[in-house]
């Protein structure tokens, strides 16, 4: 899982004002994926979903250029730049994955455009909101905490990437800038209005969650479930918010499967 | 230079273990735990009790602010306490709201009404604070995303200075303010409009507005001129620049000052308080203080450029006896010529007309407050009001209905 098996392209890709940074990778079908607020990294998972599929990993904008979020004040334009991207990519009809604030947005452009999404999946998204089970304000609480509620173990070496180093303030800047990016449109609550639209979905969707995930707690699939028409779930032990990390192989082979079809 | 008289308002009775047993001052502090409206009653009149005794003693202004959920300040609403003030000052004093928090209203006309309101209620007198916010205030209390607070800001400050310049009714069609018919009553009294006092923490992006509209400038900040030097240089600098006159009157900035008989006195009374101020009030959490996205991308780079980052956990990290208190800068303490030399050292090394003066601190009781209000009013401010008459400069941001102090002649001295 650790090496990379297929060269990674990066792309620019001007959508608009704004020039989207595309990581390309693999052969196959198509495949969206779309990054969660830690940022874009070229990971094993990717590499495992490359085998099988060509993935576009597409940067979230404004991390780097804050003025693209001028363009994008809502999750209503951020919908239609990912539209606009798949058209300048000439990808009509894709496959989509998406982790946590990216499975959100994922939710929404499948809610969006339908016919665009062949298959979804989405690995702990956020997009809802439970008084019993708040899912806690990222920025609001000690960094070092982090990793406490992202991860199963989190004296796993995963910790380190979700905390930059406290004496490096241009590494911190950057990962405040993508912080930034994401908070941008989930602030204060991710809460906006998912409920009113993923009715709309019609691909066939994969909930992944790791069982211990406390910074979206499981409980939350049932809001994906009870909405779907056609969804189904798969919970892995010992994993947190980053499943696809913490255990991958547990989390690849159905992921796999269901993209491939084998699962319905 | 002008005095102001700044009250932050804080609560005077937190339990001695606050800073051991709760997570911050502000956002979170539990407010049925902690904040009891009876004392609360007892504090509004005291506080106003005090601005009220500065006006009398000849402060050339009264100051208030806005915060929300705080320990150390909660004037929800400093308009409704200029509005007792502006009844309640008959030295006419100007009313300084240091401000509203622009980025917090949506219509923001309703900070255009509310400042015409005690414009006209104080005869001319107010001056129109607009400062950003703070993180804690607007995006974790009022919920603004933190990348929306400087484009709400100044969205806000045009429709403001719009609303009550043009003629009404006039439509306005912007991102977070969209209105039909902009057509506030009345408009201010003071033509074209009340001065307008930005207020930040050193912003590069506030600067440069000063500069273009030609605002006045607060750095408001609790750690003194040593540590505003850096920042007071950059906002010269920026000035210089632009081409802007260094008038010193377009800046300010805030000191907490104890004044008493002796330099020993003043240890023995006010240690006790300043000392709660730093270790209660100033008890916030570094992850509150800068949301991401709150600071654009610029002043982010500038901020760590100048090392603000360090500087500020530094200046938290000191250990805040009355030595290092004084030597740091963060108070200015002791008998009345000590207090004078030391502000007028301040005043030329930062190169500021305006001194937010904060002489209530943290528990400091009624009395002593007064004594405090007193000794400054009464044989500080003669010693530093004319620190800057010798290069002649005009204040141009003085509220047009208040008093001129700061002018010796009894009749027409200022152009």
């Amino acid at each position: 899982m650790t090496t990379t098996q297929s060269p990674v392209d990066e792309r620019i890709v001007q959508v608009g004002p704004i020039a989207a940074r595309v990581l390309v990778a693999g052969t196959g079908e198509p495949l969206l994926f779309l990054h969660g607020a830690g940022g874009l990294f070229w990971d094993p998972f990717l590499d495992a979903l490359a085998r099988e599929h060509t993935v576009y990993a597409v940067e979230h904008p404004g991390a780097n250029v804050s003025e693209d979020l001028d363009h994008l004040p809502g999750i209503w334009e951020l919908v239609l730049f990912y539209d606009e991207l798949l058209d300048t990519l000439g990808l009509d009809s894709v496959r989509v994955v998406g982790h946590s604030f990216g499975g959100m947005v994922a939710a929404e452009l499948a809610a969006n455009s339908p016919k665009r999404v062949s298959r979804l999946v989405l690995i702990a998204p956020i997009g809802f909101w439970r008084e019993d089970h708040p899912v806690p304000d990222i920025a609001g609480i000690p960094p070092e905490t982090l990793p406490g509620l992202v991860l199963a173990d989190p004296a796993s070496p995963l910790a380190a990437m979700l905390t930059p180093p406290a004496d490096d303030p241009q590494a911190l800047f950057e990962a405040a800038m993508r912080m930034a990016s994401v908070l941008h449109f989930i602030w204060p609550i991710p809460d906006k209005g998912l409920d009113r639209r993923i009715h709309r979905v019609s691909a066939p969707v994969l909930l992944v969650w790791g069982e211990r995930d406390r910074l979206v707690d499981p409980v939350y699939a049932e809001e994906f479930t009870s909405r779907l028409r056609d969804s189904r779930l798969v919970t892995i032990p010992d994993a947190g918010h980053l499943p696809q990390l913490e255990q991958g192989a547990a989390v690849v082979a159905p992921v796999l499967g269901f993209l491939a079809g084998k699962d319905s | 230079m002008k005095s102001i008289f700044f009250h932050l308002m804080p609560y005077r009775d937190l339990p001695a273990d606050f800073e051991e047993r709760y997570e911050s001052i502000w956002i979170t502090p539990p407010n049925t735990e902690l904040c009891d409206p009876r004392k609360v009653a007892q504090y509004y009149q005291w506080n106003l009790d005090e601005l009220e005794l500065a006006d009398r003693l000849g402060f050339d202004g009264v100051g208030v602010n806005e915060h929300h959920q705080n320990g150390y300040g909660f004037m929800a609403s400093p308009n409704l306490m200029a509005a007792a003030l502006a009844r309640r000052t008959p030295n006419n004093s100007a009313i300084m709201v240091l401000g509203n928090t622009l980025a917090l209203y949506a219509p923001a006309t309703r900070v255009a009404e509310e400042f015409a309101m005690l414009d006209v209620l104080s005869n001319g007198r107010l001056a129109a604070g607009f400062p950003v916010g703070t993180s804690m205030d607007v995006n974790f209390c009022y919920g603004v995303p933190p990348t929306q607070t400087r484009p709400r800001f100044r969205e806000a400050e045009e429709l403001i200075i719009k609303a009550w310049t043009q003629q009404g009714p006039f439509a306005f069609n912007g991102r977070y303010n969209q209105l039909r018919y902009v057509n506030p009553w009345p408009q201010t009294l003071q033509k074209p409009h009340p001065p307008v006092w930005l207020a930040g923490g050193g912003s590069v992006e506030t600067w440069e507005l000063a500069a273009s509209k030609n605002y006045t400038y607060s750095y408001l900040s609790f750690f003194g001129a040593k540590f505003g030097k850096k920042l007071m240089d950059g906002f010269w600098a920026k000035m210089d620049e632009l081409g802007i006159d260094r008038n010193p009157f377009r800046a300010g900035f805030a000191q907490q000052i104890c004044v008493s008989e002796t330099d020993e006195r003043a240890e023995k009374e006010y240690l006790e308080h300043v000392t709660y101020f730093f270790n209660k009030c100033l008890h916030i959490p570094p992850y509150f203080f800068e949301a991401p996205g709150y600071r654009t991308r610029k002043s982010t780079e500038f901020a760590i450029k100048t090392n603000q980052p360090g500087a500020i956990a530094a200046a938290a990290a000191l250990e805040k006896n009355w030595k290092t208190l004084n030597e740091e800068g963060f108070i200015i303490a002791g008998s009345p010529s000590t207090v004078a030399d030391r502000l007028i050292e301040v005043a030329k090394t930062l190169r500021v007309g305006n001194l937010h003066a904060l002489l209530q601190i943290g528990s400091m009781p009624h009395e002593l407050t007064k004594k405090n209000i007193t000794l400054f009013a009464e044989e500080v401010m003669p010693r530093i009001r004319h620190v800057w008459d010798a290069e002649g400069w005009t204040h141009e941001w003085w509220p047009s209905g208040a008093a001129n102090r700061a002018v010796t002649e009894p009749s027409g001295a200022q152009a």
